[in-house]
């Protein structure tokens, strides 16, 4: 596939950036579920939290 | 943006599945069991009073937050929110683990992408469960924010050592790495406040098993989807030339 060619001729610095970019993206998400004290949040993901182990209230 | 939206894609295919997958194993292993936890909870009054909260306070309640807050009610709304929190949280993790072997040089295919996702077990799961194991609601905890620190420094300081171990090679670096991942048990998780709590020994440890095994399933099916997608849709021509830089 022509992608992956793609993806490799980019430069480093624009692939740093790029894949800095995309692990903020999964910190943000894990960090804002995992860990938001929003009740609502909480409340909404309690099982789940719970059972990946979470510290959770 | 070839790169990033690779990237992104990979991660929502292999988030949504073991998302889906992880969410279906809660619904018959974990869940009941913190279910059962609840009534206890609620049938045992205060255990450990929150400082005479003078009003206002969840009273009767274990939890430190308000009763009055949004809760999806019990049954299928429950159980529908928890479904998207775990596609949507597996994504996050996805985004993580495709974002560092990507920097290792990428997933050459599905069992690749399983090791991955053993290494994504060891580090979200098995490194911070030693020190603060899966817990059931109305158990005792030490303070709230100590455990987060604690759970996220382990989890930075044993993925660092598995990548100095890994990717970096020599004993030295292995040694480095290995006393990384000691570190934070050397260190010692905040523990609970001695006491007596209201779950039952056996129904703790069916959970803590319950919660160990369906994570495991949950990475390993994560890392493998993972690695899978990216050979086919993105292609594996990369190899594994690149270095962890």
């Amino acid at each position: 596939m022509t992608t992956a060619s793609q993806s490799l001729a980019i430069s480093g610095a624009a692939r740093a950036t790029q894949l800095a970019m995309a692990a903020l993206l999964g910190v943000f998400i894990v960090g804002f579920l995992g860990f938001s004290p929003m009740e609502v949040v909480h409340n909404a993901g309690h099982d789940y939290r719970h059972s990946m182990a979470f510290p959770c209230h | 943006m070839t790169l990033f939206r690779n990237v992104v894609f990979v991660a929502a295919l292999a988030g949504l599945l073991a998302g889906l997958v992880l969410a279906a194993l809660q619904s018959f292993a974990t869940v009941p069991l913190i279910i059962e936890a609840e009534a206890f909870e609620n049938a045992g009054g205060p255990l450990h009073d929150h400082g005479d909260a003078p009003s206002g306070a969840a009273d009767g309640s274990l939890h430190e937050h308000g009763e009055d807050a949004w809760a999806p009610s019990d049954g299928f709304e429950r159980f529908a929110f928890s479904g998207v929190v775990n596609v949507v949280t597996g994504i996050g993790f996805a985004l993580l683990l495709v974002v560092a072997s990507e920097m290792a040089g990428g997933m050459a295919g599905w069992r690749q992408g399983l090791m991955w996702g053993l290494a994504g077990f060891g580090v979200f799961t098995l490194a911070p469960g030693l020190g603060l194991p899966p817990e059931l609601p109305a158990m005792p905890a030490a303070d709230l924010l100590d455990r987060q620190t604690w759970w996220l420094a382990t989890v930075i300081a044993t993925a660092t050592g598995l990548a100095l171990i890994a990717f970096k090679g020599g004993l030295t670096w292995s040694l480095a790495g290995l006393a990384l991942i000691a570190a934070p048990h050397l260190f010692g998780a905040p523990q609970p406040p001695t006491g007596d709590s209201l779950i039952p020994a056996g129904l703790h440890r069916q959970f803590m098993i319950a919660a160990t095994l369906t994570s495991l399933i949950f990475w390993t099916v994560l890392g493998a989807v993972a690695g899978a997608a990216r050979r086919r849709f993105v292609g594996a021509a990369s190899g594994l030339s690149g270095s962890l830089a």
